[in-house]
């Protein structure tokens, strides 16, 4: 509960700060302070809740695991303010606002780890995707940042509208809108809720853009200020998993039921896997790649939804983590390029070596290299799989995609270390350096002890 | 602790050498390379006296039920043994040489040489994974930084090759790991023999895949020639000498005692691919010109009999591997180290632009005879040993596999005597006449090397005894 007030709180506390602060550093500082101490309310409150989970008035449960997967959005969400919190002048005026929208995306997050309730959920996806579409088009004399805007909106509510009519259809065949009182589970499959399930798990694919449904991301993502880009990609995205695995481990889950979405969703994920990945292997810019490379991301999480265990939840929450840290990494030096296609990172180890090692390790922990926290997240979401029993075909999918990712990843890694050329960058400063060390740090550390995140779960 | 100080010694100097500067790189390089070998022969020594002191264990993610667990059995003894001696050899042979950004030419070297070790010591799955990868990484580097002027292409696809391989090995574990009863990836649960009949015969595939490739194993082979031939030469040393053995040794110690009946199952056809390869790459290597490449394809050859023998599976064949593994990675880095010095004072590596090297440079020509000869498998040296086994053990399996098998070695005579023709014999040129003979630190490493060869080809049994312990562990599964 301490989440959701204090970011709807530090929300309205940036937009006002706008009118009285005029100096864009401090709007930054303010901003990392409310973070901060959002940061800091959301963990007091594991201690209230030490025996399994608190509901409040049949519309949100807050548990452990909700609590550590928002310290898990707030740490990616601080981490990318002190590394990219500056680009955000770059952008436009409103500095102020575009961090107060920022806190309302996270409000949304914390409602979409703790809804109990569907309509809490249609309230959840709402309040991440409306900031984002005005995100997307804050470049406003950019057309091609209009276009993401306006064609982000254009798909966003067309799938909500999915989502509200799957929302209706298990209501019509329920009578309750609490996920834990549907019991859909039990006794026979329901064809009406069926039906609502599968339109569920469009709108659902849709905001996790996994395929069929991904058809905007790249050019979202493309044409969306980098530094925008860069949070859309990574946090926005957990928290739709969030409440992807969410819905369907609580109220679809069981008997009969399960086995009709999991083929579903086993055909989604393997789609998804395969067009990601290849389709990245053709991209010239890199922010395209790392458009596609979201995508086939998306496909590794959903595994963790098709598998209805222990493991699959300790996974999403790891994988949120690894994937969120290691790409606002990467963009965040993205961001310092003037040129975006793989050519701009030619020889970059030679100018700025840091900035090349810390890249590479990011890089390696997207291609879940051992000794990087990717490594443990997608070995969670294999062994969760596995685990499950007769998805090893998909299994074998995914590994084979991931060999794949290894082609695009491993490009930025030959052009900056193989390659020859002068790249331009924007000035780094050191404070920018420190943060790219402690974000690699990171990556390393989880992924040499993954214990550490685990043992809170 | 004695085995974590294996790991440790490499790590440690390899880190900090990145951070050195002028001839710092090449002393330290040198002086941890030295230390790694006494560490090992004080483990060694340790190993015969009390062999349950040489095994560490520590918590690592207990969630996961991984522990940071190493040891040595004979085989794991041995191969440490290997990888200490052959990385001195290698930098005391480039001692001479200045390449660009040696701090990083050597730290890469070490951490490479610390992912080796943890390949050899593992005895958890997970751990054994990631040494497995973390071995990669650096060599990844190594050629792409030094090599030719072809090495991006050519070693990304050594890579992207390597790394499929390991992650569908990965499937394997996490498939294993979740049919033991105590949900560990401890050596004692992997090989305690919970997994039915048909999973093991898909299971084979998928560790053996990532195995193959390493070996290489005929088809997965294509990667190998051109990675040796673009990569710089001490690098190409690390890789043929050692790294190749990571695949023979996953064999021995992770798939045949995990899957026994997966292994027999498949045995025939793993042969049937080993021998196509030793065939197919002894009758490649015959009209190769590239001295780089001719080396090569002479490895898959020999690689091929070790795999072949490795699936046969009785007490014999599988001595015959285990030292024929020491042998092998001694020799092949001799041939190698005389290939560097050649090209060091040539810069040519096609076998036609060379000659009458034996006039200009007799010690070199003699050592390149001797070092040809245990390649071979002449009597009295040490390739002959290891092979002998091998048929003879291939032959208790199944004489036929062993007859097509046996054409490799008149097939080995072809071409490495071709080739010894080829260099050090024959009319001299104008480049060839420009050829200095060894200097002392070459000397030095190829007297080494020579002692080698003919002590272990007169007198084996210290190695066979070594290796004992580990044929038992093997064939008990059965």
């Amino acid at each position: 509960m301490n989440a959701l007030i204090f970011t709807a709180l530090s929300g309205v506390v940036m937009m006002f700060a706008g009118l009285f602060v005029r100096n864009k550093q401090h709007i930054k500082f303010i901003a990392i302070a409310a973070l901060l101490i959002t940061f800091g309310a959301n963990l007091a409150e594991l201690s209230t809740i030490a025996a399994g989970s608190r509901t409040v008035y049949g519309m949100i449960t807050i548990s452990n695991f909700s609590i550590l997967f928002n310290a898990v959005a707030f740490g990616a969400t601080l981490l990318y303010f002190m590394l990219s919190g500056s680009a955000f002048e770059k952008v436009g005026e409103h500095v102020s606002d575009y961090f107060a929208l920022i806190f309302f995306i996270l409000s949304g997050i914390t409602l979409a780890v703790s809804f109990s309730s569907l309509l809490m959920l249609f309230l959840a996806i709402e309040i991440m995707s409306i900031p984002q579409y005005i995100l997307a088009g804050s470049d406003k004399k950019n057309p091609k940042s209009n276009e993401a805007s306006l064609k982000y909106f254009l798909m966003g509510s067309f799938s909500t509208g999915i989502l509200l009519m799957g929302i209706t259809l298990i209501y019509g065949a329920t009578g309750t809108f609490n996920i834990s009182d549907l019991g859909l589970g039990e006794g026979e499959v329901s064809p009406l809720a069926l039906c609502g399930i599968i339109l569920l798990a469009f709108a659902l694919s849709f905001k996790v853009s996994a395929a069929p449904f991904h058809f905007w991301t790249p050019d979202v993502y493309d044409g969306s200020p980098s530094v925008f880009t860069s949070f859309m990609a990574t946090v926005v995205k957990a928290g739709g998993f969030i409440a992807f695995i969410r819905i369907f481990h609580v109220a679809f889950a069981g008997g009969a039921l399960s086995a009709h979405w999991q083929l579903l969703l086993s055909i989604i994920t393997a789609v998804t896997l395969i067009i990601g990945n290849f389709t990245a292997v053709f991209q010239q810019s890199v922010k395209r790649m790392l458009a596609y490379s979201s995508i086939a991301q998306a496909g590794f999480m959903l595994l963790s939804v098709i598998a209805l265990n222990d493991m699959a939840t300790k996974g999403i929450i790891l994988y949120a983590a690894a994937y969120s840290v290691a790409t606002i990494g990467v963009f965040a030096v993205l961001i310092k390029l003037k040129d975006y296609t793989f050519d701009g990172f030619n020889g970059l180890a030679r100018t700025q070596p840091l900035l090349a090692v810390t890249t590479t390790i990011f890089l390696f922990s997207l291609a879940g290299i051992p000794l990087t926290a990717g490594f443990f997240a997608k070995y969670f979401v294999l062994t969760a799989a596995v685990q499950q029993g007769n998805l090893l075909w998909l299994v074998i999918v995914a590994v084979l995609c991931a060999a794949i990712s290894v082609y695009y990843y491993f490009r930025v890694i030959i052009a900056m270390f193989f390659k020859q050329g002068e790249p331009k960058t924007s000035e780094i400063t050191g404070g920018f350096k420190f943060m790219l060390v402690v974000t690699a740090a990171i990556v390393i550390i989880l992924g040499v002890f993954p214990g550490l995140l685990l043992q809170l779960i | 602790m004695l085995t974590v100080l294996l790991i440790l010694i490499p790590l440690v100097a390899g880190l900090v050498t990145f951070g050195l500067k002028g001839s710092g790189p090449k002393t330290l390089g040198l002086i941890a390379s030295v230390a790694s070998l006494a560490v090992t022969v004080g483990a060694l020594f340790q190993y015969r006296t009390a062999p349950e002191s040489v095994q560490f264990s520590a918590c690592w993610i207990p969630q996961l039920g991984a522990r940071f667990s190493v040891g040595l059995d004979g085989m794991g003894m041995m191969l440490c043994l290997l990888t200490a001696i052959s990385f001195l050899l290698i930098f005391v042979v480039i001692y001479g040489r200045n390449y660009e950004r040696s701090n990083s030419f050597y730290g890469l070297m070490l951490l490479s040489q610390a992912g080796l070790t943890g390949v050899f010591t593992a005895y958890d799955a997970m751990l054994f994974y990631v040494f497995w990868e973390l071995a990669l990484i650096p060599v990844y580097f190594l050629c792409s930084l030094w090599g030719g002027e072809k090495r991006i292409p050519v070693t990304f696809k050594f890579f992207v090759y390597t790394f499929t391989g390991s992650l569908l090995m990965l499937v394997g574990i996490i498939y294993i790991y979740l049919q033991s009863p105590d949900k560990s990836f401890s050596y004692a649960s992997f090989t305690a023999g919970n997994i039915d009949a048909h999973a093991q015969s898909w299971l084979f595939w998928l560790f053996f895949a990532a195995f193959a490739i390493k070996m290489p194993v005929f088809p997965f082979h294509t990667w190998q020639p051109d990675t040796y031939e673009q990569s710089p030469t001490p690098v190409t040393m690390v890789l043929s000498g050692i790294m190749v053995k990571m695949g023979l040794f996953g064999v021995m110690r992770w798939l045949l005692p995990v899957l026994p009946k997966g292994a027999d199952m498949w045995s025939d056809a793993a042969i049937v691919l080993s021998i196509i390869g030793i065939v197919y790459a002894s009758c490649i290597a015959i009209v190769q010109s590239d001295f780089k490449r001719l080396i090569a394809y002479s490895s898959i050859a020999h690689i091929g009999l070790m795999s072949a023998a490795i699936f046969a599976n009785n007490e014999q064949s599988l001595q015959g591997v285990l030292i024929q593994l020491f042998n092998h990675g001694i020799n092949i880095i001799g041939l190698w180290i005389i290939v560097e010095i050649i090209q060091d004072r040539l810069k040519v590596k096609n076998l036609n632009d060379l000659g009458g090297i034996a006039q200009y440079a007799p010690r070199m020509a003699i050592f390149l005879v001797i070092i040809s000869l245990a390649n071979i498998g002449l009597p009295l040296t040490n390739g002959f040993v290891g092979e002998f086994l091998m048929f003879s053990g291939l032959f208790q399996f199944n004489p036929w596999f062993m007859a097509v098998a046996g054409l490799g070695i008149i097939l080995a005579a072809v071409y490495t005597l071709n080739m010894v023709q080829k260099v050090i014999f024959g009319q001299s040129n104008q480049l060839t006449e420009t050829t200095t003979d060894l200097k002392g630190n070459e000397l030095l490493v190829l007297t080494v090397i020579v002692v080698l060869i003919i002590a272990l080809g007169v007198y084996p049994k210290p190695m066979l005894d070594l290796v004992s312990s580990t044929t038992e562990l093997v064939n008990k599964v059965y």
